[in-house]
């Protein structure tokens, strides 16, 4: 009888310890900073089962090892991050189930932002999960690519609907050991996508997700998944914008992707999040690991970005060829102006024989900005026949901003062959002076010739993606000269 | 009142003077033709009056309708009608010479009050214009003067011309570097473009282009200085007898 109470008294405690301070759970938001109770805040607030919980202290306690190791090899100055200062949760008041529960604010905040949620999904046929402040909000679609196979839903749900895929996948690109970033986002990620495409299958819509921050100091923690069975394909869109706001936030996102044999993997991203103001007040910073696994034989996965946003962005979206004859590749515009500054490339490694990848990065940098392309091409010893192709453009507006490019080649195979190019210039006084002649204002003239510039890595966007991400290019150039 | 006035302009470039008090006035309708040596400020002209920064205007002014012309950004005076065809256009690299156009139009359409060009109609408008000026389809798909050859880049020029109606059409040099054929097909462009309420300022070294394009007037600039203006049998004087009276006059 005593030995029952005890073990009793022991699970009481137990469950005490494991939601933390009770009260604290029924409010919306974590009290600032981060510890074990917070982690479990979280994943209590997910209703999450006991491994997920588990995976998650495992990454906590590992990150606290990692205290003195936050990379410091970037090209990048900014004050230190103080992550006891963050809240590391914060969700709406209450999760809806269609767009029509929406609240009609929430929708309105879209719209100003510039992208009509609603609109753009029935008009462009693209299913959306929106991800507001951390829990996605509203799905659409969901039912027709249910009919398909097709799961994308919150991460979160797939947890429960899909803890076996969730096991198999989840950090199996990006492990919880992976780097002070990814393993920060294993202990505390929030929500994200989850998406599977069945065998054979080629997703017939666009799926996107649109992430925002709106909540004051709340560090964003998304975490995607994305796994393509063999011989499916998929397209998948992020983009975000945010509101102005003073203070600086941090964003440490990871996204998964595992193509397996045959399967294709189009992933492209339009990060527009707060860049701060003219002196470098406020803006977010953007530490993000994105991966993707070319697991199967012939797979392929390929990355687009267009980076305006963010006061400090360091961004490596990478592309693991495993699979024989698999193909990696990375197209990326990154924009700074201000006193933004960009740290972004590519990882590719090749492991697989006959493995391709190319690279093709177009950096803008203007008012007292700085724009590095850091990338890496590694060839393994079995990788014969591999072949990478680079091309690494700059462009500088104005004489205050800086340009790099770093690229690491390393190749153990004598059969491999890569290829790396690069320039610099710079708009002149001619151009601009020409565009005026022909009625143009100096900000228009500066929009067409960056566009023109972006225009390789612009085209590979879906439609109305490449439109939406032209203006972005626009306007994060306004008064980067005269 | 003239189209175009220019009123005794000086004008400096790093402290050194370029253009000593020129005075001009041309009405619409007519062609001017400028012509003079090397170095004697034909080209500062033509980048003065279109707003390109670097020139330094000590005294004079220059009235469009009537209107002080230095008041106004390059891209104002564009959209308000003075066009200047370059001795050496730029090349644009990744924007396709269509796309370049559409966007200079939308520029003027816009001050104009007026909606963005509807595609097809844009489309439809270029098509007949490049068949004109012997052009190729394929070549407003093309960056803009990216590879173009010497003749190509003037032609479109004249395309642009063509496109955006100016008011005032300043063509600097536009018979460099072309051949016979090319210079016929550009001459032929301007001509088509010629109208009651259309001036054009022709700057020129030679004769030759004022056989195709006949001009109403004739001006010699040297020193900074217009020291003679004529019809166009001045011209003709020049070709025969070069310049060398002016500048040892001067």
């Amino acid at each position: 009888m005593a030995a029952k109470q005890e073990t009793a008294a022991a699970v009481r405690d137990v469950e005490q310890y494991k939601y933390g301070f009770v009260t604290a759970i029924e409010s919306d938001k974590a009290p600032k900073g981060l510890s074990e109770d917070i982690v479990r805040f979280i994943s209590a607030k997910k209703g999450e089962p006991e491994w997920m919980l588990e995976w998650r202290l495992k990454a906590y306690r590992y990150w606290l090892t990692l205290a003195d190791q936050e990379p410091t090899w970037a090209k990048l100055s900014y004050p230190k991050i103080d992550y006891q200062d963050s809240y590391y949760y914060a969700a709406p008041k209450q999760k809806l189930a269609s767009m029509d529960e929406v609240d009609p604010k929430l929708l309105e905040t879209y719209k100003k932002l510039g992208i009509p949620l609603a609109e753009q999904a029935i008009l462009a046929g693209v299913a959306v999960d929106a991800v507001f402040d951390s829990v996605s909000v509203a799905t659409t679609y969901k039912k027709k690519l249910e009919e398909m196979g097709v799961i994308f839903k919150p991460i979160s749900e797939a947890v429960h609907s899909h803890s076996e895929l969730i096991k198999k996948y989840l950090g199996s690109v990006v492990p919880y050991t992976d780097n002070f970033f990814a393993t920060l986002n294993c202990a505390v990620f929030t929500d994200g996508s989850f998406v599977y495409i069945p065998k054979g299958l080629r997703c017939p819509m666009e799926l996107s997700t649109y992430f925002r921050i709106n909540e004051k100091n709340t560090g964003q923690f998304e975490r995607t998944l994305i796994i393509a069975e063999e011989g499916s394909y998929v397209s998948y869109l992020e983009g975000c914008t945010a509101p102005q706001r003073d203070e600086n936030q941090l964003h440490a996102a990871v996204v998964e992707l595992i193509a397996l044999d045959n399967a294709e993997i189009k992933y492209s991203t339009v990060q527009n999040w707060y860049p701060g103001d003219a002196d470098g007040k406020g803006g977010i910073f953007n530490f993000v690991t994105k991966r993707g696994a070319c697991r199967g034989k012939n797979s392929k996965i390929m990355w687009t970005q267009v980076e305006t946003g963010s006061a400090i962005t360091w961004k490596y979206p990478s592309c693991i060829l495993q699979g024989d004859g698999s193909v990696g590749e990375f197209y990326s515009v990154a924009i700074t102006n201000n006193r933004q500054q960009a740290d972004t490339g590519t990882k590719m490694i090749h492991l697989g024989a006959n493995t391709r990848s190319k690279i093709i990065s177009k950096g803008i940098s203007a008012g007292k900005a700085d724009n590095t392309y850091r990338g890496l091409v590694r060839i393994g010893a079995k990788a014969d026949g591999a072949r990478n192709y680079t091309q690494c453009d700059s462009l500088l507006i104005g004489d205050q901003c800086g340009a790099h490019t770093v690229p690491y080649i390393e190749s153990r195979n004598p059969t491999a062959q890569t290829e790396h190019e690069a320039t610099t210039s710079k708009i002149s006084e001619d151009h601009l002076f020409y565009c005026q002649q022909r009625g143009m204002t100096q900000e228009e003239a500066v929009s067409l010739i960056v566009n023109g510039f972006c225009r390789e890595v612009l085209q590979t966007l879906p439609m109305e993606f490449a439109v939406e991400a032209q203006k972005l290019v626009g306007i994060s150039l306004e008064g980067s000269v005269g | 009142m003239a189209l175009l006035e220019i009123k005794n302009l000086h004008v400096s470039v790093a402290d050194k003077k370029i253009l000593n008090g020129v005075s001009l006035s041309l009405s619409a309708g007519e062609v001017h033709a400028i012509m003079g040596p090397n170095g004697t400020g034909k080209s500062t002209l033509s980048n003065v009056i279109a707003g390109r920064a670097g020139y330094e205007v000590t005294e004079g002014e220059v009235l469009l309708d009537g209107k002080d012309v230095f008041a106004m950004a390059a891209d104002e005076r564009a959209r308000a009608g003075i066009f200047l065809a370059f001795q050496y256009p730029v090349e644009i690299p990744g924007v396709t010479t269509s796309n370049f156009l559409k966007t200079a139009i939308n520029a003027k359409r816009r001050s104009e009050g007026k909606p963005e060009i509807d595609a097809m109609e844009f489309l439809k408008l270029v098509r007949a214009k490049t068949k004109v000026l012997g052009m190729p389809d394929d070549m407003i798909k093309r960056a803009l003067n990216v590879g173009f050859s010497g003749g190509e880049k003037k032609r479109a020029e004249v395309l642009q011309m063509t496109l955006l109606e100016p008011r005032v059409a300043i063509l600097d040099e536009t018979d460099s570097g072309l051949d016979i054929d090319a210079l016929k097909v550009v001459s032929d462009g301007v001509n088509a473009l010629r109208s009651p309420d259309r001036a054009f300022l022709i700057i020129t070294h030679y004769q030759r282009l004022l056989d195709y394009i006949v001009p109403d007037h004739v001006h010699v600039l040297v020193g900074g200085k217009v020291v003679e203006s004529g019809g166009k049998e001045l011209a003709l004087q020049l070709e025969a007898e070069g310049y060398a009276r002016y500048l040892s006059a001067a």
